[in-house]
């Protein structure tokens, strides 16, 4: 199979991603939808590597995930603490900051 | 038990050499490193009362060792050299990166004087950053004295993030710096003391665009890694005149670059992706505000002017209109919306915001004077804002001693604390590049590169911005030094040893920056070789002609 195919759907999650970034309201869903576009790279770099008969990408790929993980410690804190406060994780209810 | 079916010959065959590294020339970022690594550990085992005073001296000992180390290598470096590189080729030591990692770890120690400052025992940070702001747990906590010491290990892999994201050689390692510079500051960001929930809101939204960002930067990432087969930056160079691997993959070369350039352009914050700015300056803590306004910007620009110049110094058409567009809207519209506001702290981010708009400039010129040019307007342009943000952590409020941001509050402040009001006239008159500050100088090293490069219009734009800032600069000296004092005067500190130095810092070098700008002109910055020939550039060589020296 034509190795193009899963750039073409890297392409697609990645945009899945980023118009659920712009539309979805709760803080947890953004940030699930922050890391689908992160796996769309990954998917994008693994489909890369094996047209170039390399491994870079893969092992891109790794370091991407060790990313998203640390990134999910951080992101999931951060949520959290935000809720035990005002008992809601809606992003619009965070706008104190608007002058 | 399963054998494992994976025999030899069906895996690429990988030779494995030991790592080659070395020590000597990593050691500027090895040393920030230590200091975050033993900081978390002395979390874990030094009891809390003793923790502050070993963390503050831990951090400026690690970064002051860590400058001078930096300058030891500037003068080790052979003259003739066009920079090393080192373990696996993903880091390179030149002068710029040398010069970017000195600068970061001098903005970085001026912001460590704020973060250590201490008034009755209270720092900026909160207590417990795990207490619902007004419960009866963060009462318990700020009755105990309690403290959070995590915050300087978390600067350290801040500033090692920042170290790394300028001396990066390929575009994975950039990537990884760029997240080790930003999950510290976006926890940083919700660690204030004072207004929690702003501090919350403000790490929120700094996480949420923050990752957003760096998904469009790694996207860029892998449509150049598909079109070159690699990401070292001189492999994507030399694909950027040959055509790539693949068939037709042009459109993967312009996407990366876009994303790529989105990436990039969000972490500078330039309009359209400037959201982010006003509210996480006006939210964090201000000592890390005063971090993430002159260190993450140094960082980022010397970042961007890499991949730009180097990675893509083949292919500066196909960038530069993009550049133009993005630098013609931060220059007028953060100038115009700047005029607006009515708090210090956003003020100060609108300025940010224009002044990337000014830097832009530079590196749409991609030529040696916009190298040099940016990397001055970055030096300056750094300690004058610590030295603001600085002065912004001494005026509070008389009820509550939160930090007074209101601009009415700041009226007649000129006759009641002189020095102070006089310090921040002084930057003040820098950001609006008036002569004999330090920001005249930069402005004129960028529009002069942007002049050489043919983008009069650019330039044109950037003075007419010059002067609307400007008038919004001058309205606050007019505020403090003509106006009668506020009803709500504001309460102002004495300045500590610490923040007085970090003050003190600023007003030295936005000083001789502005007077004696030669010699730093002459000897700090390095200075670009000449025209190096076509074939030598394409060569896998670690950095481009105009990194060069």
């Amino acid at each position: 199979m034509d190795p193009m195919n899963y750039i073409v759907l890297a392409a697609i999650v990645f945009t899945i991603g980023a118009v659920g970034v712009l539309v979805r309201r709760n803080a947890i869903i953004v940030f699930m939808c922050v890391e689908l576009m992160l796996n769309a790279c990954n998917l994008a770099f693994v489909a890369f590597a094996r047209m170039h008969g390399g491994i870079e990408g893969q092992v891109i790929a790794f370091f991407v995930m060790v990313v998203a993980a640390a990134e999910v410690v951080v992101g999931l804190a951060i949520i959290m603490q935000i809720f035990r406060t005002r008992r809601s994780a809606s992003i619009d209810d965070a706008n104190l900051l608007k002058n | 038990m399963i054998p494992l079916s994976l025999s030899e010959t069906t895996l690429p065959t990988v030779t494995t050499q030991a790592p080659d590294l070395d020590y000597w020339l990593l050691s500027p970022l090895l040393v920030v490193f230590a200091a975050g690594v033993i900081g978390v550990i002395v979390e874990a085992f030094v009891p809390a009362q003793r923790r502050y005073s070993i963390q503050t001296a831990l951090a400026m000992v690690a970064v002051g060792v860590a400058f001078v180390l930096t300058l030891v290598q500037v003068g080790a470096l052979p003259a003739d050299s066009a920079g090393l590189t080192l373990a696996f080729a993903t880091v390179v030591v030149d002068r710029p990166s040398l010069f970017f990692q000195g600068v970061i770890l001098a903005l970085a120690l001026a912001s460590l004087l704020l973060i250590a400052e201490r008034r009755d025992g209270e720092s900026a940070f909160t207590g417990q950053a795990a207490a619902v702001p007004g419960s009866e747990e963060e009462r318990a906590h700020v009755l105990a004295g309690s403290q959070h010491t995590e915050v300087y290990p978390l600067v350290m892999f801040a500033v090692l993030g920042m170290q790394l994201f300028t001396a990066a050689n390929d575009f994975l390692t950039m990537f990884i710096a760029l997240e080790v510079m930003s999950l510290p500051l976006y926890l940083l960001c919700g660690l204030a003391r004072r207004r929690r929930l702003f501090s919350q809101e403000a790490a929120l939204k700094y996480f949420l665009l923050g990752a957003f960002s760096s998904a469009f930067f790694l996207f860029g990432i892998a449509m150049v890694y598909g079109y070159a087969g690699a990401v070292e930056f001189a492999a994507v160079r030399a694909a950027g005149s040959s055509g790539g691997l693949i068939d037709g993959g042009e459109p993967l070369l312009l996407i990366g670059i876009a994303m790529i350039g989105v990436g990039m352009l969000f972490k500078v914050g330039t309009v359209p992706f400037h959201n982010w700015k006003p509210d996480v300056y006006q939210g964090a803590p201000t000592p890390i505000t005063a971090l993430m306004a002159s260190g993450t910007l140094v960082a980022a620009f010397g970042a961007m002017l890499r991949v730009f110049y180097v990675a893509f110094g083949t292919t500066v058409a196909q960038w530069r209109p993009m550049l133009w567009v993005v630098a013609i809207l931060t220059m007028v519209v953060a100038a115009v919306i700047a005029v607006t506001q009515r708090d210090i702290k956003r003020l100060l981010a609108y300025s940010s915001v224009v002044h990337a708009g000014f830097i832009l400039t530079a590196v749409v010129a991609a030529n040696a004077d916009g190298l040099t040019g940016a990397m001055f307007y970055l030096a300056a342009y750094g300690f004058t804002t610590v030295g603001a943000f600085a002065i912004v952590t001494l005026v509070r409020n008389p009820d509550n001693g939160a930090e007074a941001g209101d601009l009415t509050q700041w009226a007649g402040l000129g006759r009641t604390s002189p020095f102070l009001a006089a310090s921040l006239g002084l930057f003040l008159l820098a950001f609006a590049g008036i002569p004999l500050t330090s920001g005249f100088i930069g402005k004129f090293a960028v529009f002069e590169a942007a002049v050489a490069a043919g983008a009069t219009p650019l330039v044109v734009v950037g003075v007419l911005s010059s002067a609307v800032t400007a008038f919004f600069y001058v309205r606050i000296i007019v505020l403090m030094f003509f106006a009668e004092p506020a009803e709500n005067a504001p309460r102002v500190l004495k300045p500590g040893i610490l923040t007085g130095t970090t003050v003190g810092l600023g007003v030295a070098a936005t000083l001789l920056l502005g007077i004696l700008p030669g010699p730093v002109l002459e000897h700090v910055i390095p200075q670009p070789a000449a025209e190096t020939s076509e074939a030598v550039a394409a060569e896998h060589t670690a950095a481009d002609s105009l990194f060069a020296r």
